[in-house]
């Protein structure tokens, strides 16, 4: 789950790292309010979305006045913005965060994250703030947590020695790197970036930009985190499918998938691009679901306008071909079917399944064969 | 032979008294599985399906002298039940659960690995489908009628791809020794290389096939590990071609987060390394038929 900026910066404060004063709003009106109550001469105005890359595609703006302020939150506000990070749809600007300008200093980058092959913790510096880590991983230094442990003093020491920072700096970095790994750690973070974390001119570090995005299997002993949520800011029929106890993931292509398990949801994806197609979407249906579920995922599928053709593909372990059988052919005849359907079942009371589907009298296209069933979908689209 | 679990090993059922336990015990059990027993916090003293439950695993261990455990324990206490297993003794535990905190398995992995190696825990899991000896005995959510008895290995992140490779296999007439479902979390108990060693000492098994997905430097490491050592052929499968980058695909691990975590990349490691690639997930068995008839 991710989180904006704002809520990032307010959590990370909370654990001792130095972030500029600042405060978040709705509308105009109280994005001046902000900027007067914070006072000084100078303010950001940054959009909200959960994507970066905002300063290069417009979405961060400098002001010299609380009028600025004012036009600023009114350009941003309601504006969809698209950055490098956003795909071509964007992301809406709901919200926009006013803070102090501030001076400028050295950046750094530091970033937190868990490491597979590690199995650990680590916490990541380097003196290229606002690179991207992925690409550019020369001169990142990195530091490996003990889970037993924690971060140690000495390797927080290390990292701001090892960024060439000077002894008084290192105090003041090792502290805000220390603060960020305890946010990751008992907030079930899955990543914590600063990026960049400022060294002002006289000595201060602040962090100007900040990522957090959290473990969806520990919100539920971080209710506070769950509440952070901004549904304006994802895809609103993921949230529906996740409340149905569905995995869907939405994509450009026009043949709808409904599929058991992760692993065969992917393979068959690939297999629709394998056969000339494109996938709508990625689905799991889960283990032993029940008609109804299997109906909602049917549901929706056929709300996708972009989907031309479906495809079911079905290898019931847990799970049940009749029910599956069932589940879909309630749903079609509820909500009708306006696009060719092409059904693969295998596995558990695949007679059975097979049975209800062809007493349906549903012109539902049954096959027993893996590829046959993904090019027959692909074919029915030419 | 076989890897992990025969019709020897006896088992426990953490989680034993709940739906999941209750319905997983008893296809276990008609598999042939020799479950001693089960293990409920609060519910010690209980007889269910006939066994006894314990408060603990320790006490557990002490009256039925299991060596192995499967975990159904819910998810927010599940890393627990995980470290209870390992201290108490048990050498395998297979957790089906989904959803435990990728922190909380951090700490467990950090706990078994205290152990010294001759009394370490082995863990296969979580998220999986679990393991099946065929023939011998299941632990896991299977079912064992996909399975028929033969020498090939399967170790699969996926469940439902370990089920299509069992069925596909079956139909060139190749049976499988054991699959290890080995699970679809970002950290898990034993990667692909932990069960292919164990393949590779199983005089039974003739060849193994390895499914793989997208997110994770396991594969890649597999890759080497049987470059270097497996006398075995391995025939792999990455899923995952058309998951875009940054979205977690179902299973917390399944996520592309870097050039090396793509289906692409990983298929031209293993390929690098003299795996044979299936090219799609419906030629599984047939290219392990190949592989097998070029030898």
């Amino acid at each position: 789950m991710d989180i904006h900026e704002h809520q990032a910066k307010d959590l990370l404060r909370d654990f001792g790292v130095p972030v500029p004063d600042g405060a978040v709003a709705f509308t105009r009106v109280q994005a001046i309010e902000v900027a007067q109550e914070l006072g000084g001469e100078r303010w950001a105005v940054k959009a909200q979305i959960h994507a970066g890359a905002r300063g290069k595609a417009g979405g961060i703006k400098l002001c010299d006045s609380t009028e600025e302020v004012g036009a600023a939150a009114d350009a941003l506000l309601g504006s969809n913005l698209v950055t490098l990070q956003t795909g071509p749809a964007g992301k809406k600007v709901t919200r926009v965060l006013i803070e102090q300008a501030q001076p400028s200093g050295a950046e750094f980058y530091i970033g937190i994250i868990l490491d597979r092959a590690l199995e650990r913790i680590c916490v990541i510096g380097s003196a290229a703030g606002g690179m991207e880590v992925e690409s550019n991983t020369e001169g990142v230094i990195m530091e490996t947590v003990d889970p037993a442990v924690g971060i140690t003093s000495f390797q927080a020491n290390r990292l701001g020695f090892r960024l060439g920072l000077a002894p008084p700096v290192v105090r003041q970095v090792a502290r805000a790197i220390t603060g960020a790994y305890r946010a990751f750690r008992d907030l079930d973070a899955t990543l914590v970036e600063i990026n960049p974390l400022m060294v002002t001119a006289d000595g201060k570090a602040l962090a100007l930009d900040a990522k957090m995005s959290f473990d969806n299997n520990a919100l539920f002993r971080h209710p506070q985190i769950n509440e952070l949520t901004d549904v304006t800011q994802g895809d609103p029929r993921e949230a529906q499918a996740a409340q149905q106890g569905l995995s869907y993931i939405g994509l450009d292509g026009n043949i709808g998938c409904i599929v058991n398990g992760a692993g065969l949801a992917m393979a068959t994806m690939d297999l629709i691009k394998k056969a000339g197609g494109e996938p709508a979407n990625f689905l799991d249906i889960g283990g032993g679901a029940s008609p109804e579920r299997v109906a909602n995922a049917f549901r929706l599928i056929v709300s996708d306008t972009q989907v031309r053709a479906i495809l079911v593909n079905i290898f019931a372990g847990i799970n049940r071909c009749d029910w599956v059988a069932s589940g879909i052919v309630q749903a079609v005849k509820e909500v009708g079917l306006n696009v060719p359907l092409v059904v693969r079942l295998a596995g558990t009371n695949l007679t059975e399944g097979l049975r209800i589907l062809r007493e349906s009298g549903l012109p539902i296209k049954s096959c027993d064969d893996l590829s046959e069933a993904a090019e027959q979908a692909v074919k029915t689209l030419s | 032979m076989s890897i992990l679990i025969d019709e020897t090993t006896k088992v426990l059922i953490q989680g034993f008294t709940g739906d999941k336990g209750t319905f997983h015990a008893q296809e276990a059990i008609r598999y042939g599985t020799k479950v001693v027993g089960g293990v409920t916090p609060g519910k010690g003293g209980m007889e269910h399906l006939g066994l006894p439950v314990f408060n603990t695993v320790q006490e557990a261990v002490q009256a039925t002298g299991a060596t192995a455990s499967i975990i159904f324990v819910p998810a927010p206490f599940c890393a627990d039940a995980v470290m209870e297993a390992a201290e108490a003794g048990l050498r395998l535990s297979v957790v089906i659960t989904e959803g435990i905190p990728v922190g909380d398995m951090v700490r467990a992995k950090r706990y078994l690995a205290s152990f010294p190696a001759g009394e370490r825990l082995c863990m296969i899991g979580p998220n999986c489908a679990g393991v099946i000896s065929v023939g011998k005995a299941m632990l896991g959510i299977m079912t064992g009628g996909i399975y028929t008895r033969g020498s090939i290995g399967i170790v699969a992140r996926s469940g439902t791809l370990g089920y299509e490779a069992a069925a596909q296999l079956a139909r060139h007439g190749l049976g499988v020794t054991t699959s290890a479902g080995i699970g679809g979390d970002p950290i898990i108990g034993s990667s692909f290389v932990e069960v292919l060693k164990l393949f590779e000492q199983d005089d039974e098994t003739e060849a193994v096939m390895m499914i793989g997905e997208i997110g994770g430097p396991q594969e890649a490491e597999a890759a080497r590990w049987v470059k270097e050592n497996s006398s075995k052929p391995v025939v792999g499968f990455i899923a995952g071609v058309t998951a875009p980058p940054g979205r977690r695909m179902g299973h917390a691990g399944a996520i592309i987060s870097g050039d090396a975590d793509t289906a692409v990349a990983k298929a031209e490691i293993l390929r690098s390394c003299g795996i044979t690639v299936a090219d799609s997930p419906a030629e599984l068995g047939s290219t392990m038929a190949s592989v097998l008839a070029n030898r």
